[in-house]
């Protein structure tokens, strides 16, 4: 445990460093960084001993000695747009190490604000993510630099997605960033957001810490997709908050290709009747990266849907991680929840631990869900080979159609054609496929 | 004229653990459609298997030669590259794979076995809209999962469809006719034929003589208990039909 101890002390210290180098008493970042640090020096990182943490060890966190970031990217336009999802976005803003770049953001928003949190109402953050509930969220804001709000105004259809970009860099030695996105779509509002995070090649690992608070409003539909492809080196954590108001539909797509250890917490919590909620999910492990994917969907009130897909393909000595809790609380009748955690295991050295959780108090509901590990199908390997389609080529295919149940459902074709095309190259650029 | 395409010496067999080919001998020559008929069990799937490179088999004995090849020595994607092709009897489905990108790969790994330049998506599309129609096959098909919620019929004319893009010089069909309504059998048939010439064989599997009357074959072979028991030409599948399998002595009479 002393190890975990130094590593809190060297947290809390890197938070104050980062406070330091600028503070701006009384703004939203200020307000943030003071709960996140109260919360966190009482608590620290959590350990394996806590329920929710039992399969993910952050050993591999706790080991490193995290500096705040540079903030010298080193990064010019024509990096970053090598680096970036191609996206035909409506918005785009550019991060780099947590800090907003105006210089290399600035497509006109149109429709759509796009704020810094710096400059936003303190409060703004916050309200989503109870810190003493979630430990790395609690890091997180006490260490971020700067975030960013999306509003899009009550009644506004937006055409094209607004692109958030993240960059790491870690050049000089490992260190943190944590972005927050406040997300707020107005009442009859329809966007896509796609949280796109990837990092320079080289250099040192980098943590990313990311908290993302959706409000739904009224009749709203948002898809927001959060996509990781860091570095194998690099450790991501994101926590995404989500409320749901009245008839509101709400998608995620968390696509988890790159990184070292990765630990998503998805809660969407369904406050008003009639509210619709998407969850997809898809997680590629190889070499020994471990994926780890929490989620909990809070059934408030009566009539609500929600349905979770999430699909793991795990090769090499990688490991996977899921656990869904679903929790219809005791008036929301006529709930209809679904959830299905399929894995391919393309390895023998390969580990999942998959657990749903179901806490139904209410008698009139439609509730399923189901956990699968399979293996590549030997017939429909064989049925490729017999049409001249070689071993190694086959398996990629096979693997690609597994995936493609969530990748086909991604907003937009080139996001879907770019994340299909990383998945594969990522996928057979391991040993195990 | 002394050219064979497939010679096959003396093959035993297993499948799994059980033996259950035991000494075939069979000569294929460029051109010639031979059928193998049989009762259920009696190892055609298995033959077809054997040849195709199918896991799970393991040849005991004897030798099978194409061209100039040892057969048995090549995995199968290599087969198929030379020019082996089977249709399944079990047609597979492959969720998330639509059959236009399953297809396109398929042709484009062939061709790039025979030394030809690949087929980008439309070169692709309009040699496959020939062949589509050939086999009476709906356009909506190519953009679904490989066989995924096929019906039978459409699962064969698949097959077929295969087949005709790939254009083998070798192709087994193992019971393709199988499960086929008249109508259905009728337009695999003709699919077939489309591509008989002087330079493709073709080994028909059937239980059925029925198909022979589509496709008609120069020599037909009876197989039970691992063996060909005899062979003749295509009068001798009438005279199967007619007389049921326990005409030869063997012990599943074919309710044909
Ligand atoms: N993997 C296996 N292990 C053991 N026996 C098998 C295996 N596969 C097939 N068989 C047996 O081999 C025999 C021949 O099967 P098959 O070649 O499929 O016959 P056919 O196609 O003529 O109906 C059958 O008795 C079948 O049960
Ligand atoms: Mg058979």
């Amino acid at each position: 445990m002393s190890s975990l101890l130094d590593a809190n002390e060297r947290f809390v210290a890197l938070a104050d460093a980062i406070a330091a180098r600028d503070a701006h008493p009384g703004d939203a970042i200020t307000s943030l960084r003071e709960t996140g640090r109260a919360a966190f020096a009482e608590r620290g990182l959590p350990h394996t001993r806590l329920e929710e943490w039992r399969y993910t060890n952050l050993a591999p966190l706790s080991g490193l000695s995290l500096e705040p970031p540079s903030e010298d990217g080193r990064i010019d336009r024509s990096l970053l747009e090598s680096l970036a999802t191609p996206v035909f976005a409506c918005g785009l803003a550019v991060f780099i190490n947590g800090r907003p770049q105006e210089a290399l953001g600035g497509l006109p928003a149109g429709d759509v604000s796009l704020t810094s949190l710096r400059d936003a109402d303190p409060g703004t953050a916050g309200r989503l993510v109870d810190v003493k509930q979630h430990p790395l969220a609690a890091l997180s804001a006490a260490t971020t630099e700067d975030g960013i709000v999306v509003q899009i105004p009550a009644g506004v259809a937006l055409e094209h997605p607004v692109h958030l970009v993240f960059v790491s860099s870690s050049p000089d030695a490992p260190s943190v960033s944590s972005p927050r996105v406040v997300i707020e779509a107005g009442a009859g509002s329809r966007a896509v957001v796609i949280q796109d995070h990837v990092s320079v090649a080289g250099g040192h690992a980098h943590f990313t810490n990311a908290v993302t608070e959706v409000h739904a409003g009224a009749n709203s539909d948002l898809q927001l997709a959060v996509i990781q492809r860091e570095d194998d080196a690099d450790i991501h954590a994101s926590n995404v908050a989500v409320h749901q108001e009245r008839d509101s539909r709400f998608a995620s797509h968390v696509i988890t290709l790159g990184g070292r250890l990765v630990r998503n917490d998805l809660n969407v919590v369904l406050a008003g009747s009639g509210a619709e909620c998407t969850m997809n999910g898809l997680y590629l492990g190889t070499g020994d990266r471990l994926i780890d994917n929490h989620t909990l969907v809070d059934h408030a009130v009566p009539h609500c849907t929600s349905h979770e897909l999430y699909k793991g393909v795990l090769a090499d000595d990688s490991r996977g991680v899921f656990r869904g809790r679903v929790v219809v609380r005791p008036d929301a009748q006529k709930t209809d929840a679904t959830q299905q955690n399929p894995n391919l295991l393309l390895s023998d050295g390969t580990e999942i631990d998959t657990k749903p959780q179901l806490e139904i108090y209410a008698d009139d509901v439609k509730c399923s869900h189901g956990s699968a590990i399979g293996r590549i199908d030997e017939e429909a390997l064989f049925y490729m080979r017999a049409r001249g389609i070689g071993q190694r080529d086959a398996r990629a295919l096979l693997t690609r159609g597994f995936a493609a149940e969530i990748l086909a459902t991604l907003p937009g074709e080139a996001l879907a054609e770019a994340l299909t095309a990383d998945f594969v190259a990522r996928m057979t650029g391991g040993t195990g496929a | 004229m002394g050219d064979t395409l497939l010679e096959i010496q003396n093959l035993h067999a297993r499948a799994g653990d059980a033996q259950i080919l035991n000494g075939i001998d069979l000569t294929i020559r460029p051109g010639e459609v031979h059928a193998i008929m049989g009762p259920n069990g009696s190892g055609k799937s298995t033959l077809a298997g054997v040849l195709s490179g199918r896991p799970g088999y393991t040849v005991t004995d004897g030798s099978v030669r194409f061209e100039e090849k040892n057969l048995l020595e090549l995995e199968a994607e290599e087969r198929a590259r030379e020019g082996i092709f089977l249709a399944f009897q079990y047609p597979v489905e492959i969720p998330g794979v639509t059959n236009n990108y399953f297809l396109k790969a398929s042709v484009n790994a062939i061709r790039e076995h025979r030394g030809e330049e690949s087929l980008d998506a439309i070169d692709f599309l309009s040699m496959a809209k020939e062949k589509m129609a050939i086999v009476e096959m709906p356009k909506d098909l190519m953009a679904r999962s490989v066989n995924e919620g096929f019906s039978g019929g459409e699962k064969k004319r698949n097959e077929v469809l295969q087949m005709l893009l790939l254009e083998p010089k070798l192709a087994i069909l193992d019971e393709t006719d199988s499960g086929l309504d008249i109508d259905a059998l009728r337009v695999v048939a003709s699919g077939v034929n489309a591509l008989r010439d002087e330079n493709r064989s073709m080994l028909v599997i059937t239980h059925y003589q029925r198909l022979l009357d589509y496709i008609v074959p120069d020599y037909v072979h009876v197989l039970a208990e691992g063996r060909i028991q005899r062979s003749g030409g295509k009068e001798l599948a009438h005279e199967l039909e007619a007389k049921g399998y326990g005409w030869l002595g063997l012990d599943e009479g074919a309710s044909a």
